[in-house]
């Protein structure tokens, strides 16, 4: 579904991702692990398009088509999700006029008819329920004075409501206390089936032992040192990562 | 990807979707502006003697008065020697029912989405319908009438209730105010009249549209809403105009009289023409708009949303002269382009425990400038009187200007005057999240602008919050890259 190869981007100028190679099929969970600085959310950032990245080498393919190519919204469009890390907060703009504007872009951009507004509610019972969101946020202002665990939930009750092909979560447990974690994952692994796939971005094997993934990649100083499986996870956690940091520096020496 | 200095431009070139003409024989005033002008008006309109003489005065007021240095821009030229004072669509005879209006006009107004057929109007909005000087139709009056409620030109008023419009003409707003209330007084040339009796809540919202269409004209219309005790009525005006390269000049007055315990509410959604890219040709829109609360627990309040108008000049007020009334005022004025706006309110607390909140939203985009004035003027007499005051600014690019100066004056030790302000820019973490859920720039503009606006949004009328809110995003649309 999504294949990146050989990427690299700068930021004002400073090489941050350096040859990102990746291949993510239907159905899988991804983890990307890492320490801070190794261009985790960096990577988050080109594949969905932000501005100020610029691609220097390297392609991406999303279901064949060239998502370098794409404006943000088209990718969005195209089925790619990114739960935020800092989601943003827009006044007066109400969680559900927001939703049902993206929700109604989407299925226009795929020439479907605008939902109806009783069809809408309905996914909207239907999906709030899912993630377990709280349902007098999805009346209030997009983010607005929601606490961080509060911000981190509506990511995942917006990725429930859009029903991408691959969404990305970006660091989305940072914040959260075991509890809403718990629930976080809980709405994730709901949302997990054979069509989409997930790449989730964490800092800690704690998350991974809710949303279990079938690869677990180590990014450090822009390039994908090393891929396993959950036990790499628990090893990290372990270990932490100066024996990765070792062995990426030896085979560079050699 | 585009930058925004491209969009800017596209939006700049954007047609305002009003901008045609109609084509309609006009019988008008020979141009320029002195006695014989007046003169001339008046007999066109056929008045009484007295209601010449007050034109006249306000003439000699006005002849005495200069423009005024004090704004936040630089004043036009003005020579009101050029214009022409009247203009009118001329008329085979008296008409007697709607049915008579002339096709041309029906169609023009259909076209500006305001349908003068009764059968067609938004339900529960009354309409009357002034293009270039005089007003063309008003509709549900007879429904009205039943109740007492008087809702029609002023001309007509001048004529069929001249006892209550000379008890209030001026009161308000005195013929020499200020040189543009006092060029109005001379020249003004219809308006709306409304009139609700003791104890009558308005079933139906009142509603005014004002058309210029003549080249070479101003439009100088005066309205004059009385609400008697305990009366209650909402009114809204709207206006359009064609785009024109010279400037037309908009020199209205509003007077508002509430009585005791009696509401009113006056929304207005202005869309004048705003002029092309460059700044060339637009409404100056220079207006005076009052209302005073003269009996106690009686309350005004004026929520404007100003998108159009090359210049936009007006400071809606509201004396508190009874005891526990209140005044609002909530804005929302939109500059892009070379448009000017200098806007925001004075309200006078003079009776005990007069309440004010106002409240203003002011987006600038492109080169625009974009300036809230609000005075709070508390009196002696005032005891604990409360203003709230919340003025924002939003920007859009890095070549506007906002700016923001209240006056505060308090002569009572209990009155409380509060006073917030902020100024933002939209962010482009705010576009990029909404882009990143599939929703393109321009919709992610007029999405946070909207929700920006919304506390202004929500007072008015359903009807005119969805129009409201479409002229906003389509005023906006393309301001961001």
């Amino acid at each position: 579904m999504l294949t990146i190869k050989n990427l690299h981007a700068e930021v004002d100028g400073k090489q941050i991702l350096k040859g990102i190679n990746l291949e993510i099929k239907r159905g899988e969970m991804h983890a990307i692990m890492g320490p801070n600085g190794s261009g985790k959310s960096s990577l988050s950032s080109v594949l969905a398009g932000r501005e100020n990245y610029t691609v220097t080498q390297g392609e991406v393919l999303f279901d064949g088509k060239d998502l370098l190519e794409m404006s943000p919204e088209d990718r969005a469009r195209e089925g790619l999700f990114l739960a935020f890390q800092y989601p943003v907060e827009i006044p007066g703009v109400s969680n559900l006029h927001f939703l049902k504007t993206a929700l109604n872009e989407i299925r226009t951009y795929h020439n479907l008819p605008a939902l109806e507004s009783k069809e809408f509610l309905k996914l909207t019972k239907e999906k709030q329920q899912l993630v377990d969101f709280n349902a007098n946020l999805m009346n209030r202002s997009l983010n607005e004075g929601f606490s961080g665990g509060e911000k981190k939930r509506n990511e995942v009750f917006q990725l429930a409501m859009l029903d991408p092909k691959l969404a990305i979560l970006d660091e989305t447990d940072s914040g959260l206390d075991i509890d809403a974690l718990r629930i976080v994952a809980s709405g994730v692994n709901k949302l997990r089936s054979a069509d989409k796939a997930f790449v989730v971005i964490t800092h800690y094997q704690r998350l991974l032992e809710y949303i279990v993934p079938d690869f677990v990649h180590v990014l450090y100083n822009g390039q994908i040192v090393k891929t396993g499986t959950k036990e790499l996870a628990l090893e990290l956690e372990e270990k932490g990562y100066d024996w990765l940091k070792e062995e990426v520096h030896q085979k560079e020496s050699v | 990807m585009r930058n925004s200095n491209e969009i800017i431009d596209d939006i700049a070139n954007r047609e305002y979707e009003f901008g045609f003409t109609t084509n309609i024989e006009t019988e008008m005033a020979p141009v320029g502006l002195n006695e014989e002008t007046i003169r001339f008006i008046s007999a066109k309109k056929e008045e009484p003697e007295w209601m010449l003489q007050w034109r006249l005065k306000g003439f000699q007021a006005f002849k005495k008065m200069q423009f005024p240095k004090w704004q936040h821009f630089e004043m036009p030229e003005l020579d009101l020697q050029k214009l022409s004072y009247y203009a009118a669509p001329k008329q085979k005879k008296k008409l007697n029912s709607l049915d008579e209006v002339d096709p041309e006009l029906l169609a023009t107004f259909e076209k500006l989405g305001i349908p003068i057929n009764e059968q067609k109007t938004l339900a529960g909005v009354a309409v009357d319908v002034v293009f270039d000087s005089v007003s063309v139709a008003t509709t549900y009056r007879e429904k009205l009438k039943e109740l007492g409620i008087i809702f029609c030109s002023f001309g007509e008023a001048v004529r069929t209730y001249p006892e209550l419009v000379q008890k209030y003409l001026g009161t308000v707003v005195p013929h020499s105010d200020n040189i543009f209330a006092a060029l109005n007084a001379a020249v003004f040339s219809d308006g709306s009249f409304v009139y609700i009796p003791k104890g009558v809540r308005c079933p139906m919202e009142l509603s005014t549209y004002f058309r210029i269409n003549a080249e070479n004209t101003g439009q100088f219309e005066r309205t004059l809403i009385i609400a008697d005790d305990n009366a209650y009525v909402s009114y809204l005006e709207g206006c359009t105009a064609p785009m024109r390269d010279e400037n037309q000049l908009h020199a209205a007055v509003v007077e508002i009289v509430a009585l005791d315990h009696a509401e009113v509410k006056y929304s207005t959604v202005q869309n004048w023409y705003p002029g092309d890219k460059d700044g060339k040709g637009g409404i100056y829109n220079f207006v005076t708009k009052r209302g005073i609360c003269k009996g106690n627990s009686s309350k005004i309040s004026w929520t404007q949303v100003e998108t159009g108008s090359a210049i936009t000049w007006k400071y809606p007020s509201v004396i508190l002269q009874g005891d526990d009334a209140e005044g609002e005022f909530y804005s929302v004025a939109v500059t892009r382009n070379k448009q000017i706006a200098d806007t925001g309110t004075k309200i006078y607390h003079l009776g005990r425990n007069t309440r004010s909140r106002i409240i203003s939203k002011g987006i600038s985009a492109g080169h625009s400038d974009n300036t809230y004035r609000g005075l709070v003027q508390v009196g002696p007499r005032a005891a604990n009187a409360r203003n709230f005051t919340q003025c924002d600014s939003l920007l859009i690019g890095d070549r506007c200007g906002a700016h923001t100066f209240p006056y505060i004056e308090s002569r009572n030790s209990t009155a409380t005057v509060e006073h917030e302000a902020t100024t933002s820019k939209i962010g482009e973490d705010q576009i990029f999240y909404l882009n990143q859920r599939g929703i393109e720039t321009e919709k992610a503009v007029a999405l946070i602008v909207n929700g920006y606006a919304q506390e202004v949004l929500n007072q008015l009328p359903m009807e005119f919050a969805v129009e409201a809110r479409k002229l906003l995003s389509i005023t906006l649309e393309g301001s961001v890259g």
